[in-house]
């Protein structure tokens, strides 16, 4: 039968070929071009930036200098700070307002598939509708504003997508200091994690370079101050309606997942542990929420890498001209199209691709060295 | 195949080789972001040239959404795949010299401005913003006017104040309006209107000359007398409405008509919502009078369709083209898109009292570019335009924008 | 679930919060259909949550005539693309998860991959592709481009629910002589419909709801409905119950896929489609 075996994975690779060769040139094609483009100086020299055969210049990694340190590229640094909040807070609504759902749901009420159907159709709108209606809801002169008077009180006050608010301040340059303690607090939780585990070798490792990275963080970090002035950087308060209308979007689709997960933990086990005593409550944090970790993980990817790349909902809710809710998606667009300058949009693009990849790749090794669950 | 068979084969092949020619139209793609309420007016246009030529097929490819940028998206990658469209509408002036003429890709026009006598037809000051490198690179269709300041008369009647005409007049007449409870006497809109009421302002604070200065390099942004604009534009956004942002240039002027706020800087357009939209009637329902300072310069931008070199139907483009200029095609598309005719000999009597007002200050003002609509910057420092905004916004540092200005100008090369 | 459906004590609860949940979800809709059947004049902030005076069901029909001829294409991209990136991604799981060649996990990473890029960095490099093979302007362009950036989402999908199959009912198929083929369409292809269900859900929802490629790469024969969509809501005074009409009919047709597969779609992430 191995020859068999061989023959049927040789005809597999030769019909997974097209796809081979269609994302090679699709995807890696693509992105070779523009990351090539990002080295380049193409959009600065106005006569060859939509000329018929540019001529541009190789500068090397300038571009990607000039925005995290360059004087203009201030909104490049806030858009990277917004989006690692939005990032946050995102996910955090739908994982758990779509649990919530989930777990009511799993409860059996009576027009189970209705509310089911009602939680799960804004997925079925394009961001772009959902960007327009929230947009009309949220201005700041009526919709959401004016509901308390449907009550007898007075309409709310805040600007929503128009506000200038922004809290949890920080200087661009303590960035380094802040990353330094992050990544430091990361490696010490890996640590502790593979403590617990019993690997001894993994845990010592990880404390080591936990307790390095503290020292330059603490040490020589300070010093390193990627900017010559002072720049601030925040939550800006504006974001709050898009992840209102984001989460209002996507918590069904959350919802779903979590949903399939519920229906398929056995009978067996939710019995044994009403037998053992368990209510309600216990059962759902100590039993069913630990089997729902790896769907938790597969939609904190998916929405993930949503939330990195969102354009349309932004687009649509505030415009392409709104600094307080830029996306680095939004950035890049009106930098290739609107400025010409094609080389920064696609340095832009790669960073994107980079933050995703820097999410994406670790979660795709873990899956490999799984290899094919069954 | 059988005898009956293969003759009708032939001769339905040679039916369509007696047909052939009669089914061989030519063609024409303009492109524009033209759509909603201005849909009608270029297709009035597009109706005329159909008329005149009917064997050309014109196909309207519009793009419309995100204030130009899906339009602009779409053009510039066509354009860079080697694709552009027989001819497309862009803001005359450095828009399109910033971005295109420099890069090589469009015809000059001087021939056939020369053969259709536009260049004695259309003001000097005109030919000048869109002339660059002793060439002409697009036919203006319509012209608007970006200095304007609205008011409903009977208002300022009651509270007992005139428009003002400079500046000053302008601080004053609001510190009065304030006292007589309109709390904040001009109507600002979102992002942008900010860019058009800065323009109003700098070219009241520094006149015709010095503003074309700015755009040719020979006034610094961080010159004194460039910093003094935006400490005149602080003053004016101290009577503004506070929740500006959230409201659309035209929830703005509604604010005006209201009577919420006194005056409203914003360009002609306006006229054209304010007597075709809600129907008011110009001079009764609302008045006007150039920003404040900037009285006998007319600050204009204007839509313009250029011919891209390399178009699959040159000859077509060309007689669309030479019906924008005629007379006839600006008579037919301004009195519906609600602006005012290039040439200087429209015949008035299409156009409404606003109109015919503004056609008249065309004849005899100066004229000067818009910055915020692609008139006198090229895209590179007018996409980035809004950050300088933004910083002034949030520190309220004149000398801090004036440096952003400054620097972004170096970055493009304005100028050179 | 029996050990929760007894706890009537606090079942009230759980309804009161379902219905605010549920008003949550509906207000914005209610907000669409009502701004959608006003007259322009009467759409103000000070009136947004009041019902319309008179019922201008004009909207919705000029929305549907704005719709109309790009209903079609729309209608052509979206079903073709979902079913042939189905297809295909139907067969690429099979092999994934039952004849992984060798370097096979490393391939299919490498196609995950291609998920994850943001379509405005490649959308200079893809149009001059696309009209380099000749199909700019073409609603097989946009088909093709669909079919191929939607690869590695219903790869994924399928490759985790084929998993799920149990190896022994491969093998007893491959000792009865049936070869790859063989053993997809008897064995693995009828056991699909859940997967086929997840995946065309998927990708009927996207590829309808797409802008960006639709705007690029179409020309007006050509344009999809969302670019009509967007037509609706350009021009330099929005009047809110056009795009709002319009907004509500271009929701309908995915909003049908959901009504008639809903029952599936659940079932099918069950059976470990997207799981961790």
């Amino acid at each position: 039968m191995r020859w068999r075996k061989h023959t049927n994975q040789i005809i597999g690779f030769l019909v997974v070929l097209p796809s081979i060769l269609l994302i090679a040139v699709f995807v890696y094609g693509f992105i070779g071009r523009a990351l090539w483009a990002s080295l380049t100086d193409w959009g600065k020299d106005p006569s060859q930036a939509l000329a018929l055969n540019p001529v541009t210049r190789f500068i090397g990694l300038q571009n990607y200098r000039e925005l995290f340190t360059g004087f203009i590229d201030g909104r490049f640094r806030q858009d990277m700070v917004s989006t690692v909040f939005f990032t946050v807070f995102f996910l955090a609504g739908c994982l758990l307002f779509g649990l919530l759902l989930a777990v009511l749901i799993d409860h059996k009420p009576r027009g189970e598939a209705l509310f089911r159907g009602i939680f799960l159709f804004p997925f079925a709108l394009s961001f772009v509708v959902t960007g327009t209606i929230w947009r009309w809801l949220l201005q700041p002169g009526g919709g959401v504003n004016a509901l308390p008077t449907l009550v007898g009180l007075r309409p709310a006050t805040f600007d929503w997508l128009t506000s200038r608010q922004q809290v949890w301040r920080f200087d661009w340059n303590d960035l380094p200091v802040i990353i330094g303690l992050l990544a430091a607090l990361t490696l010490a939780a890996v640590a502790v994690v593979a403590r617990r585990a019993q690997r001894r070798r993994r845990a010592v490792g990880f404390a080591l370079a936990s307790a390095a990275v503290l020292g330059l963080a603490v040490g020589v970090a300070p010093g390193w101050r990627p900017l010559p002035f002072p720049e601030l950087h925040g939550f800006n308060l504006a974001f709050i309606g898009i992840i209102i209308a984001a989460v209002w979007q996507m918590a069904g689709y959350t919802m779903a997942l979590y949903l399939a997960g519920l229906t398929g933990i056995p009978e067996e086990l939710r019995e044994a542990a009403v037998v053992e005593g368990a209510n309600d409550w216990q059962l759902y944090t100590r039993i069913i929420l630990p089997l729902m970790a790896p769907i938790t993980l597969s939609a904190m990817i998916v929405l993930g890498h949503i939330s990195l790349k969102i354009f349309d909902l932004v687009f649509a809710m505030a415009g392409p001209d709104n600094a307080w809710t830029d996306v680095p998606a939004l950035l890049m667009f009106i930098t290739t199209f609107r400025g010409n300058q094609f080389a920064k949009g696609a340095a832009i693009g790669m960073i994107l691709l980079a933050l995703v990849a820097m999410i994406i790749v670790p979660y795709l090794r873990s899956q490999l060295r799984k290899g094919v669950r069954e | 195949m059988n005898r009956p068979g293969s003759l009708f084969l032939a001769a339905a092949l040679a039916s369509l080789f007696v047909t052939a020619p009669a089914r061989a139209q030519d063609k024409l793609e303009i492109f524009s972001w033209w759509a909603g309420d201005e849909g009608p007016a270029l297709k009035a246009l597009i109706d005329l040239y159909s008329k005149k030529y009917p064997g050309i097929q014109v196909i309207n490819s519009t793009v419309t959404g995100g204030s130009g940028v899906n339009a602009r998206a779409v053009l510039k990658t066509r354009m860079l795949g080697g694709d552009p469209p027989d001819s497309f509408q862009v803001h005359a002036g450095q828009e399109l010299i910033g971005t295109w003429v420099v890069a090589n890709r469009m015809e000059d026009l001087s021939e056939l401005f020369n053969s259709e006598g536009w260049t004695t037809q259309f003001p000097k000051g005109l030919i000048a913003l869109l002339s660059a490198r002793n060439g002409i690179w697009s036919v203006p269709v319509n012209i608007h006017r970006s200095n304007v300041m609205w008011y409903v008369p009977a208002n300022l009647k009651k509270w007992g104040v005139s428009p003002p005409k400079t500046l000053d007049e302008f601080l004053a007449t609001c510190k009065t309006l304030q006292g007589k409870g309109v709390q904040h006497p001009l109507a600002l809109g979102e992002n942008w209107t900010y860019n058009h009421l800065w323009e109003s302002v700098a070219l009241g604070v520094l006149g015709p000359e010095d503003w074309s200065a700015l755009w040719t390099g020979k006034l610094k942004f961080n010159d004194p007398k460039a910093v003094k604009v935006w400490a005149t534009f602080a003053q004016v956004l101290d009577f503004a409405n506070p929740d500006a942002s959230g409201l659309s240039w035209q929830q703005a002027t509604d604010r005006m008509l209201k009577g919420n706020a006194a005056f409203n800087v914003m360009g002609d357009w306006a006229a054209g919502y304010m007597a075709t939209t809600l129907k008011l009637k110009p001079g009764e329902g609302f008045g006007w009078e150039a920003s404040p300072g900037t009285g006998g310069v007319f600050m204009m931008l204007s839509d313009s369709f250029g011919l891209p070199k390399g178009v699959k139907h040159r000859d077509a483009a060309l007689k669309w083209l030479r019906e924008l200029g005629s007379k006839e095609g600006q008579d037919t598309f301004n009195p519906l898109k609600g602006s005012i005719a290039a040439r200087l000999d429209s015949d008035l009597s299409k156009y409404n009292a606003y109109l015919q007002s503004a056609a008249k200050d065309w004849k005899t003002s100066k004229v000067v570019g818009s910055l915020a609509h692609g008139a006198v910057a090229p895209e590179a420092f007018a996409s980035q335009f809004g950050t300088v905004m933004e910083i002034f916004l949030a520190s309220k540092n004149a000398e801090a924008a004036a440096n952003a200005a400054q620097a972004i100008a170096d970055q493009v090369g304005l100028g050179k | 679930m029996t050990a929760s459906g007894t706890h009537g004590r606090w079942r009230w609860l759980m309804y009161l919060v379902l219905c605010l949940a549920v008003s949550f979800f509906l207000m914005p809709v209610y907000m669409m259909v009502v701004t959608a059947l006003k007259d322009p004049a009467e759409i103000s902030l000070d009136t947004a949550w009041q019902l319309p005076s008179v019922w201008n069901w004009a909207s919705f029909a000029d929305a549907w005539q704005a719709f109309l001829p790009k209903l079609r294409n729309s209608l052509i991209l979206t079903v073709t693309a979902s079913a042939t990136s189905a297809m295909l991604g139907s067969l690429n799981g099979y092999v994934f998860a039952k004849w992984p060649f060798p370097g096979a996990k490393i391939v299919f990473a490498l196609i995950l991959f291609g998920m994850f890029i943001p379509y405005q960095a490649i959308l200079i490099p893809l149009f001059g592709f696309i009209r380099a093979i000749g199909l700019y302007g073409t609603i097989w362009g946009l088909v093709v481009v669909h079919t191929v950036y939607g690869l590695p989402i219903t790869t994924l999908i399928f490759r985790n629910y084929y998993t799920e199959i149990p190896d022994s009912l491969i093998e007893a198929s491959a000792l009865e002589g049936a070869g790859f083929f063989k053993i997809y369409r008897y064995v693995v292809f009828p056991l699909s419909l859940p997967g086929f269900v997840v995946v065309v859900i998927w990708q009927f929802t996207q590829i309808w709801n797409e802008f960006l490629f639709a705007v690029s790469l179409s020309n007006p024969a050509s344009q999809p409905i969302t670019v009509a969509l967007a037509q609706l809501a350009g021009g330099e005074a929005v009047r809110w119950n056009l795009p709002m009409a319009g907004a509500l009919l271009a929701a309908l047709p995915t909003l049908l896929v959901y009504v008639v597969f809903g029952r599936y779609f659940v079932r099918g992430l069950l059976a470990g489609s997207v799981k961790g």
